[in-house]
């Protein structure tokens, strides 16, 4: 009898940011479907009363259902028969209460038998599922797909695919190719249009694709014939009803083991259409991609989430030297930097889901009539924060994953490297966040513009020139300091790279990152004045962050042009 | 078998699996208000089974009948959230105080009113543990009854064939409806509260409840729309025989309630030798455990 909502006091505050009122307003359109659906929200209190009672109904689910079987599938896994996945059979069970629950196309409209929550509803619930086994959370989280089809397919296409995806459908995105990962521009799966059969039709390999053989599958292809590059990529989506999809084989991981990773073979898979041609890379990929990270940064807050309560759990029961050795001061340190890492992660987690929220309702009114200045101005300004933010949050919480779900295990010494406690799992499953939906490397190349461009300074400020609690005034104080040397480190790798290149790539990951350490603690002091007791993480977070910054400011400062010389590695001949 | 009309007997209870120092008073009765109230657990399986009836019947409807204080009505708004069509509630003065028998007769009394093809009801309850209102409502019915019921194997035209979960094994029983059948925990967890259902149905009221307040927005909401009320009935409701109901129509009388409290502060390690079985049987009649 667990409840992963309930006993989560950090969650439900962050479900009561003031901000709610207007993303309410936004994505109930001022409650234009109240009388329409039984379901709807009358005003307000009563949308948020909804809300806290389906995330009760998931927590119970997370804690009732999918924690418990999170054991069972990872040692059982996900099989191949007769080229298509079977489920390991706690997934299968996963799946049905998942159904019954309701809690499948969270945020897709009404009019689609979607529930029409907002995203961050749907990232709590990512979260607490992650918290319960982040495997399956890979394979619920897939509905996000459908937000894609929603936001550029046509209205065809998404009356088949959505209100299937709200009865439970699950989704895959097709992108990697063996010899397209990263640079996904090289994607070489062929789509051609079959005059006779009056669709497109799939042919190649898709590889590393994360529940491969989900019902509903959005493929990158190549349309254009004779291209090379990203501008002759589409996005297509293929019915797994329509058959021409195999399972080749499933990857033998470290770690998600309940989720499959497939190889599939397209042998004239019929496909349609979504959007423009010619734009499956560079306009939907991205935006998949952006929501993709958002779900990685969920995911990676409820596995420190897991990894935090089973390091506690464990400190304080086992007991050496005749007392309980939460109350040795090395482990006590450990975990109050863990659970400052946490509340940091989701502080910064729910700050860029309102973020993406706000810009891509705007981005759906504008479809349904012409936005006025002002909220064409909003929508900017968000577009603006949430593409800084995004990659920013998918750095730091997957990197917090790995590190919390390390202190984990050396809190459990011995016992944490055996197989009798959820930690090795945790740490297993944590390996691979930091580098699906774009590597920890790559996050800094998404994020670095936002340095350079003024948006994070520009937001540091707005920080900064709000309000404090007391008891925060220090704290505000040394981030103020933090900020200037912050300022001095963006000008000196400005100057340096404009005379050799190569120097603003060297440090940017020393930017991005003090950039974040800044924000995060920001947003945990502007907590502190909400609820008093995050004052605690606030202080230790701003410790944490001074370390931090001490550091990539020596770094920045102490090195010298000839530092990218001494530190490039060339390639072999 | 179409268009069966399925009844769910189920019971609001104290939460009796997690009590701390203060579930009992000095006195030896629950304190109810330490224990937070829930559906009793093997009604939560009788509720499952009633709504997989519900999903493989055509047409089949599943009601919640409950006795109780007003705030029971919660089990019935819960049943409504997995599933449930609707549900009555039995609420009064002249219940209170009732044993098993004056509780079968007032839930016989408001069966007969709805006329139900099924009835499923949980083995039995986690604060009285008694098993006992099943059967009797059956027999005060004179219905067939099927008890500790796993599962349902087959629905067939007028009958249904059930497996049981005794002791010592199983049983595949065939039984005429109308039928009561009671539920083993062993039986089929209940499905989940519904997301949809949940928003649909979380204004349910009875119609004490819309007495209590009803200017408030949840009160005008459940007066405006039938499918948001559940029925409430009094004792008058049912026509019952007055002298059966409540603390007169209950035989049952507690004598004396001792709190037992284990008093063994170390426990004693037995091997299997003669020697040491002879010594715990001595020790077994000297405190007259045995003989």
């Amino acid at each position: 009898m667990a409840n992963f909502f309930s006993d989560n006091k950090d969650l439900q505050f962050h479900l009561q940011h003031p901000m709610m009122r207007k993303i309410v307003e936004l994505k109930e359109r001022g409650f234009a479907e109240k009388d329409l659906y039984d379901h709807a929200p009358q005003n307000f209190e009563d949308a948020m009363d909804s809300y806290r009672r389906v995330l009760e109904i998931a927590g119970e689910v997370c804690g009732d259902v999918i924690a418990p079987n999170a054991e069972g599938v990872d040692h059982e896994g996900p099989r191949v028969v007769d080229d298509h996945v079977e489920y390991a059979s706690g997934t299968v069970r996963n799946l049905k209460a998942i159904v019954d629950a309701g809690l499948s196309g969270l945020t897709l409209p009404r009019k689609y038998d979607g529930l029409n929550f907002p995203l961050v509803c749907f990232v709590m619930a990512n979260e607490m599922v992650a918290r319960a086994d982040a495997g399956f959370e890979n394979i619920w989280g897939l509905q996000d797909c459908a937000e894609t089809l929603n936001e550029f397919a046509s209205e065809e296409i998404k009356q088949k695919f959505l209100p299937w995806v709200s009865a439970g459908a699950t989704c895959a995105m097709d992108l990697t190719e063996p010899d397209a990962g990263s640079d996904l521009g090289a994607v070489m799966l062929k789509a051609t249009w079959s005059e006779e059969r009056q669709t497109w039709l799939l042919n190649g390999v898709k590889r590393f694709i994360t529940n491969g053989d989900g019902e509903v599958s959005l493929v990158l292809a190549r349309t254009e014939e004779g291209t090379t590059d990203a501008r002759g990529l589409s996005m297509l989506v293929y019915d797994k009803r329509d058959g021409g999809v195999k399972v080749r084989r499933i990857e033998n991981k470290l770690g998600i083991k309940g989720s499959p990773t497939c190889e599939l073979v397209f042998t004239n898979a019929p496909a349609q259409l979504v959007g423009d041609r010619k734009m499956g890379l560079i306009k939907y990929v991205m935006s998949l991609m952006n929501a993709a990270r958002l779900g990685i940064g969920a995911q990676s807050v409820g596995l420190c989430e897991a990894a935090y309560r089973e390091a506690l759990k464990y400190a304080q029961e086992r007991e050496q030297f005749g007392k309980p050795i939460v109350r040795f001061a090395a482990i006590s340190e450990m975990l109050t930097n863990m659970k400052a890492k946490l509340e940091g992660a989701r502080a910064l987690l729910y700050e860029t889901t309102r973020f993406v929220e706000i810009y891509k309702q705007y981005t759906h009114i504008s479809h349904e009539r012409s936005l006025e200045g002002e909220e064409r101005q909003e929508m900017k300004f968000y577009n603006r924060l949430a593409d800084g933010f995004t990659p920013l949050v998918k750095l730091f919480s997957s990197e917090y994953a790995n590190q919390l779900a390390y202190d984990a295990i050396q809190i459990h010494g011995g016992s944490g490297f055996m197989k009798d406690y959820p930690c090795e799992r945790l740490y297993r499953d944590a390996r691979i966040m930091n580098i699906y939906e774009g590597t920890s490397q790559l996050q800094v190349v998404a994020a670095i513009n936002a340095v350079t461009k003024g948006t994070f300074m520009e937001q540091i400020g707005r920080y900064a020139a709000a309000d404090y609690c007391a008891e925060m005034q220090p704290v505000v104080e040394r981030l103020k300091a933090l900020t200037a040397q912050f300022a001095e480190m963006v000008e000196r790798v400005e100057t340096v790279d404009k005379q050799t290149s190569g120097f603003k790539d060297l440090h940017a990951r020393r930017l991005v990152e003090t950039a974040g350490h800044i924000i995060i603690t920001y947003l945990l002091a502007r907590q502190a004045g909400e609820c008093a007791d995050y004052g605690r993480s606030a202080r230790v977070f701003c410790n944490l962050a001074e370390g931090k910054i001490a550091e990539a400011y020596a770094g920045v400062m102490h090195s010298e042009a000839a530092d990218v010389a001494l530190y490039r590695v060339e390639a072999a001949e | 078998m179409k268009n069966a009309k399925i009844v769910v007997l189920a019971k609001q209870v104290p939460d009796t699996r997690n009590v701390g120092k203060d579930a009992m008073t000095p006195e030896g009765t629950v304190n109810r208000a330490a224990l937070p109230a829930i559906f009793n657990p093997e009604d939560l399986n009788a509720l499952e089974m009633a709504l997989s009836l519900k999903d493989r019947i055509e047409g089949a409807t599943v009601h919640v009948l409950t006795m109780g204080p007003l705030r029971a009505a919660d089990i019935i708004r819960d049943a409504m959230f997995r599933g449930a069509d609707g549900g009555y509630l039995l609420s009064g003065r002249e219940f209170a105080g009732s044993d098993t028998l004056a509780t079968s007769y007032a839930l016989s009394c408001a069966l007969r009113k709805i006329g139900p093809d099924i009835i499923v009801a949980g083995r039995q309850a986690i604060d009285g543990d008694t098993a006992q209102v099943g059967p009797q409502v059956a027999e005060k019915l004179g219905l067939p009854q099927v008890t500790y019921a796993e599962r349902i194997v087959e629905i067939k035209e007028a009958s249904l064939v059930i497996k049981r979960r005794l002791e010592h094994g199983t049983e595949v029983v065939e039984c005429p409806v109308p039928a009561v059948v009671t539920v083993n925990a062993s039986a089929e967890a209940c499905r989940p509260r519904n997301a949809k259902r949940v928003m649909a149905f979380k204004c349910a009221m009875a119609k004490s409840e819309i007495a209590a307040a009803p200017e408030s927005e949840a009160a005008l909401r459940a007066a405006s729309k039938p499918a948001l009320q559940i029925v409430e009935w009094a004792a008058a409701d049912v026509d019952p025989d007055p002298q059966q109901l409540g603390l007169t129509g209950s035989p049952t009388k507690v004598k004396k309630i001792e709190n037992v409290v284990f008093q063994a502060k170390e426990a004693k390690r037995l091997t299997a030798s003669d020697c040491d079985i002879k010594e715990l049987m001595v020790e077994l009649i000297a405190s007259h455990t045995l003989g």
